[in-house]
């Protein structure tokens, strides 16, 4: 997918006067912060589970070589294959080329992150092969030809209003000419498109939540039962997963999934979990004869060993930006790639380069909320503010910012021309706002009063005339 | 260079290493051969008893409903089931061996057939390998005797899960699947499934019945 996150200010400013969209956005803080919240207190070994699972994900982390390899054996022995791609165009490459041999003409894929990653659908769609939405998120905003708004809720962004619009426009052609008003005929209507689409797909291609290294199994999480349908009809089973995907054992798995359901939408286990081994065995009565695995790195392995290493725990639950004001505020689009909210403002910067995505770590009021719900315990606020350092060093900061920072600076490492400068400043300040306790206007600061005003001092003087007024100073 | 070894070696450099080897590498190959527990939630310590309250418990809470019945009622309580839900009194079941205990010639009107789904059927009725009292979970795994296909085409789900097969948190499925398959070695698919398919993919609201059952019964047979 093209980034936009270059536009980031301006897809922002789009997103607060969009109505629909807000509308939307409302819904978040009812729904997934507060389920999680339940499910939280539901389990008094939650936090504990957070510690081992960041654990786990650390040590997976630091002896990868080793997991993948495992992981590989596995697959192979039982008549599996795996690929290796180092970067997305590799992985359009390699998944084109199973699909032709299998002379595919339609794919059904369940939600991927990872296919979103490298444009899989659009490079599919050029080479004469329909790629076919399964989850329901997922399959409105391919039919709007829109990017997910949201990891698990691809379409969170939308009114049932648009969906019905939607259905309206694309169904009627399938001979349904009703247009829909109640949500359970929609889901039931998307439904039986669906299922025409699963029994005539060639191939099938879905993510993965995990990979064990110890059985070779791909882990598979949904809602809708999609990705089960995705990879027990075809005759072809594609995984497409990055490399930090990979664990240790089914018991670390237990653990992870623990925090995941629990963390995404605070179910107690997600309705179908499923574990995937290899291709059909040769008593099965179902399942794809083929199973392939596409391994990608796609600038992760980058990461290892820095200082950011801890954003390849991530488990895409969620949960980050459920709970960020500033997602609530302008939605995921807003951010301009796969992965909006705290981890895209982490992740997008290492995927895409900084001077691309330099602004999102900027869209961070750095309250915390974000780390203090992470189930893998990602220091994300932390992080961001590196990307903000290197943003800095590498003189991407605007003039104006970059200039009063100097001066800040300057001041601050002077102490008595500080204090003069905030004694004069403050005065100047009461002097103008007095009477009214807050300015509606100030200069060099139009961008914070065009939409809110700014308190005037409180009498007394600056912090440090009033500490040292009440002795506080002991120079 | 392959695009494998390109792969493996960036992680190396990254890692500042070569390829684990001695003492390093054996450790590794041992926490995958022992496969150590992690943190279990206490919420399954108990008896059997307990755990079939608690699957039980979790199994509706998930929007499934359960049934606790003895084997010679199975076959009734599956005809009951579907006349309460205006189904046909029809169902594919599943090869499974061990639906072959319950007598179900004593229901002359339930028309059976085995083996996999068909468009036209409504309702399916499968085995499980287990039911995990933690979460209300079901374990179905793929082979002769079990379709994945029941557990995913009809809208009906009807399992038939015996009170033996209660077990406690997810970690004792893995116990009985390394005991069936042994060490390290998996069926080709293992559904652990909790309640009917489901969405919240408009609006947050839940809904039943997106690709999957719209209905779960589950019918927990005491021994
Ligand atoms: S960063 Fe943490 S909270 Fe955000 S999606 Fe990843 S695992 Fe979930």
């Amino acid at each position: 997918m093209q980034s936009t996150a270059h536009a980031f200010k301006d897809n922002a400013r789009h997103a607060l006067a969009d109505g629909n969209l807000q509308q939307s956005l409302a819904m978040l803080k009812v729904g997934f912060s507060e389920r999680r919240r339940q499910a939280v207190e539901r389990l008094p070994e939650f936090e504990a589970l957070r510690d081992r699972a960041r654990d786990i994900k650390d040590h997976a982390l630091a002896n990868l070589d080793f997991y993948l390899e495992a992981f590989e054996a596995r697959v192979t022995a039982l008549g599996g294959q795996v690929h290796w791609a180092p970067d997305a165009a590799d992985a359009r490459r390699i998944i084109l080329d199973i699909c032709r041999r299998a002379g595919a003409k339609t794919v059904t894929k369940s939600k991927s992150m990872i296919a979103e990653e490298v444009a899989l659908n659009e490079h599919l769609e050029a080479n004469g092969i329909e790629p076919v939405e399964t989850d329901l998120g997922e399959y409105i905003i391919q039919l709007r030809h829109e990017p997910p708004s949201h990891i698990i809720a691809p379409a969170v962004h939308l009114t049932k209003d648009q969906v019905a619009d939607t259905f309206f426009e694309h169904h009627r052609k399938l001979g349904f000419n009703r247009r829909l008003t109640e949500r359970n005929d929609l889901v039931a209507e998307a439904r039986q498109v669906l299922r025409r689409r699963f029994q005539e797909a060639d191939v099938g291609i879905t993510g993965a939540n995990f990979l064990i290294a110890e059985t070779g199994s791909s882990v598979l999480v949904t809602n809708e039962g999609n990705a089960d349908l995705t990879n027990t009809l075809p005759r072809v089973h594609v995984v497409i997963a990055s490399i930090e995907k990979v664990i240790p054992t089914l018991e670390d798995a237990a653990t992870l999934l623990r925090v995941l359901a629990r963390s995404a939408t605070g179910q107690e286990w997600s309705s179908y979990t499923t574990f995937n081994t290899g291709p059909r065995r040769a008593d099965d009565p179902d399942g794809p004869v083929e199973y392939h695995v596409v391994l990608l790195d796609n600038g992760r392995s980058n990461v290892l060993g820095t200082e950011m290493q801890a954003m390849l725990r991530c488990i895409r639950c969620g949960a980050c930006m459920n709970h960020c004001p500033v997602y609530g505020a302008i939605g995921g689009h807003a951010y301009g790639w796969v992965y909006p909210g705290p981890i895209g403002a982490v992740l997008t910067p290492q995927l895409v380069g900084v001077e691309e995505a330099g602004n999102l770590p900027n869209a961070s009021t750095f309250c915390g909320r974000c780390e203090s719900v992470c189930p893998v315990r990602i220091p994300l606020p932390g992080l961001m503010r590196h990307w903000r350092e290197r943003e800095f060093e590498r003189r991407l900061t605007p003039a104006a910012v970059r200039q009063g920072l100097a001066l800040w600076a300057f001041l601050a490492r002077r102490p008595w021309l500080y204090r003069l400068a905030t004694g004069l400043a403050n005065r100047m300040l009461a002097l103008l706002g007095r009477g009214e306790g807050r300015y509606r206007w100030l200069p060099l600061a139009g961008a914070w009063t065009r939409y809110r005003d700014f308190p005037a001092p409180q009498p007394g003087g600056t912090f440090h005339a009033q500490w040292r007024a009440r002795g506080g100073a002991r120079q | 260079m392959t695009a494998r070894a390109q792969m493996l070696d960036a992680i190396r450099r990254a890692s500042k290493r070569g390829p684990l080897a001695g003492e390093a590498r054996t450790a590794l190959e041992d926490r995958l051969r022992q496969h150590r527990t992690n943190i279990v939630p206490e919420r399954t310590a108990g008896s059997q008893e307990d755990r079939i309250r608690q699957f039980e418990r979790w199994a509706t809470f998930n929007q499934a409903s359960v049934a606790c019945i003895s084997a010679k009622e199975v076959p009734a309580a599956v005809t009951d089931y579907l006349a309460a839900n205006n189904l046909p009194a029809r169902a594919v079941m599943a090869p499974d061996s061990a639906l072959d205990r319950y007598d179900w010639t004593s229901r002359g009107m339930l028309e059976l057939r085995r083996g996999l789904p068909q468009d036209a059927d409504r309702v399916a009725i499968t085995g499980a390998l287990a039911g995990v009292a933690e979460t209300g979970t079901l374990v179905f795994v793929s082979g002769p005797e079990h379709p994945t296909s029941l557990n995913l085409l009809p809208e009906t789900h009807i399992v038939i899960l015996r009170e033996r097969d209660v077990v406690g948190p997810l970690e004792d499925v893995f116990a009985r699947l390394r005991a069936r398959y042994g060490e390290g070695a998996m069926p080709r698919t293992v559904n652990t499934v909790t309640g009917p398919s489901r969405t919240g993919d408009i609006e947050q609201q839940l809904e039943l019945g997106a690709h999957g059952p719209r209905r779960m019964h589950i019918l927990l047979v005491g021994d």
